[in-house]
């Protein structure tokens, strides 16, 4: 049974990103498609006006979808097998706080004293600003965490909550200095949203995929063990210290990357592991990759809906997989309460 | 014979407060050491240095004649197994993927009859495809003892026979279950496996051990065998318990004497 589900989650992905790609402001049949991509024939003024919506805004946008849902939903694989507890997420890694903090001083000192001065800020500027921030919150972090070569999982996650309330101090210092249309422009950011989706946004974030890949099955076994606790996990030869710097490294660069491009993009790296867990067991070498495909295809859903639902104009999707996610979590949960413990 | 495991002069600190002091303990290949001593008397610190956890302030751990220090953490695990006083599973993994952990990346029919086997000699042979996080405290540790054989077992196959060190693996078990691992224990150390056992039964630590290490105040109080150790002077000395041994308790009251099962376990009749 369990075999099965990686390739049921595939097709689920695939027929998510084919329909994905046959909705939005101008409907394209799934026979127009096929013509689109040269597959079948069709009509030449269609097939010419078809593929430059494809591949300049629907495609980019699917792939990104992939990329990120895939990245967060494993990202909060890890991180919830290296705090042993299935409501950690990427943000314990201090990588939203940072992202956030940045991308609001980039929204609101960036515009007011650069552009004030004739400066442009070019369109990578807030992305680079976010990813910086997020990777900076993170090793100030760890850091902290670090004493002597060992890495104390519980600092992590009391220190991160320090560092989440000083970045919370300066976004609203921003806020507070914000105008109106900077204020609408951190908010927004701060629901996440997948528009203006480029190729060369794909290309920046696809590589993280990529690494992510190769590196999660030499973490799997060693997350594994992780659960029995570090002390055992040693006895059991894993190289805890190794395996701790490997996955803080591997989260805050992926889901920093993620978050840059995208914005804060809440539940899926929590929700996807979680309902995967229940499905297929809590052994991270058929978890992780699975929770990549779900999240992909998850992502690929919820901004569907987000680009459609209020169209012409859209919706954050972190409003899209609040709503998908947390009533779905809560019936997995009241269906699983024997299961929690008292 | 060379001695397997060799601690010499091992001295824990932790703050101001000492935990281990000159502490030196020497163990041949299939040799059986039980550690007893009051709670605090340092017998699990001994045993997270013995089994590399912990880096002593002095003094230096040899296990086949190399330090701890020069094995890394996979060719440790091929050489010791441990069992910890008290796991706990943050997932609700199966029993049967809990104990085959123990194989590390092993596969294959021989890891699946060692997880069987393992699983039939701690008596959890039903349980297989139970989540560990529904089973019971003692059910827990018998599981993780079975990963904990599976380990020892894989390392044997390369390596040969290794190390067992066992903190309380008896706490939490019922009677007929302590005898269990007692009698897996034994059975390993007749194979050439050294064990070294914390226990606070000492009636389970004499049906055990052929050498018992008593410890007080972080140093060695006593190490010799049953007969030596096991006096009214030590227990008086060590947990201030005096005139306890070889007395019968009061008229009428029923008490269970674990030597009585002695025909229960391997070796001696």
């Amino acid at each position: 049974m369990r075999v099965l589900v990686p390739p049921v989650l595939l097709v689920v992905l695939l027929l998510a990103a084919a329909v994905a790609a046959t909705i939005g402001a101008a409907g394209i049949p799934f026979g127009r498609i096929a013509a689109a991509f040269g597959l079948a024939p069709g009509n030449p003024a269609l097939v010419d006006r078809d593929w430059l919506v494809l591949w300049s805004i629907r495609l980019p946008r699917i792939a990104l979808a992939i990329i990120i849902g895939g990245l967060l939903a494993a990202c909060g694989a890890v991180m919830q097998g290296l705090f042993r507890n299935p409501l950690a997420d990427p943000a314990l890694v201090g990588v939203s706080s940072g992202a956030a903090l940045a991308a609001a001083a980039m929204i609101v000192v960036g515009d007011r004293y650069l552009s004030s001065a004739g400066v442009t800020l070019p369109l990578e500027a807030l992305p680079l600003a976010a990813f910086v921030g997020a990777l900076a919150s993170t090793m100030i972090l760890y850091r902290i965490a670090t004493r002597e070569g060992r890495t104390s999982v519980a600092m992590f996650l009391l220190g991160g909550l320090a560092i989440a309330a000083l970045a919370n101090a300066g976004l609203g210092l921003l806020v507070f200095l914000a105008d109106d249309r900077q204020l609408r422009d951190i908010n927004f950011w701060m629901l996440g949203s997948l528009s203006g989706a480029t190729w060369a946004k794909v290309g920046a974030i696809a590589p993280f995929l990529v690494a992510l890949a190769f590196v999660l099955p030499f973490i799997a076994r060693g997350l594994d063990l992780l659960v029995l606790g570090e002390m055992e996990a040693f006895h059991a030869g894993v190289s805890v210290e190794r395996l701790k710097r490997t996955c803080v490294v591997l989260v805050a660069a992926a889901a920093g990357a993620a978050v840059s491009v995208s914005g804060v993009i809440g539940f899926v790296g929590l929700v996807v592991p979680h309902l995967l867990r229940l499905l297929i067991g809590p052994s991270h070498r058929l978890l992780l990759p699975t929770a990549a495909l779900l999240g992909a295809a998850l992502l690929v859903i919820a901004d569907t809906f987000a680009r459609t639902l209020a169209a012409p104009a859209e919706l954050p999707i972190g409003i899209v997989t609040a709503v998908i996610g947390a009533p779905f979590f809560l019936y997995l949960l009241l269906r699983q309460r024997a299961l929690l413990g008292p | 014979m060379n001695p397997v495991l060799v601690a010499t002069s091992i001295a824990v600190r932790i703050g101001a407060k000492t935990l281990l002091d000159d502490v030196a303990l020497s163990l041949g290949p299939g040799e059986v050491v039980a550690l007893v001593g009051a709670n605090g008397a340092g017998k699990s610190t001994l045993l997270r240095v013995l089994s590399g956890d912990l880096v002593p302030l002095a003094g230096s751990v040899r296990l086949n004649g190399r330090t701890l220090a020069s094995y890394g953490p996979r060719a440790l695990a091929g050489h010791r197994a441990v069992l910890s006083q008290s796991v706990s599973v943050a997932f609700p993994f199966t029993v049967a993927e809990i104990v085959r952990m123990g194989a590390g990346d092993g596969r294959g029919r021989r890891i699946d009859d060692l997880v069987e086997a393992a699983l039939a000699e701690v008596d959890l042979g039903n349980f297989d495809e139970r989540a560990i996080t529904t089973l019971s405290g003692g059910e827990q540790q018998r599981a993780h003892f079975a990963r904990v054989l599976v380990q020892l077992a894989c390392g044997e196959a390369t390596h040969g026979p290794g190390v067992l060190l066992l903190d309380e693996p008896t706490a939490n078990l019922d009677l007929r279950h302590q005898l269990d691992v007692i009698a897996a224990a034994k059975s390993r150390a007749a194979r050439g496996v050294t064990v070294v056992a914390i226990l606070h039964d000492l009636n389970l630590a004499g049906l055990l051990a052929e050498r018992i290490v008593v410890l007080n105040g972080g140093r060695i109080d006593s190490d010799g065998t049953p007969d030596q150790v096991i006096t009214d002077a030590m227990l008086e000395r060590v947990l201030g318990v005096a005139d306890a041994v070889g007395r019968v308790p009061a008229e009428g009251t029923p008490f269970v004497l674990p030597h009585a099962a002695r025909k229960l376990l391997p070796g001696k009749p």
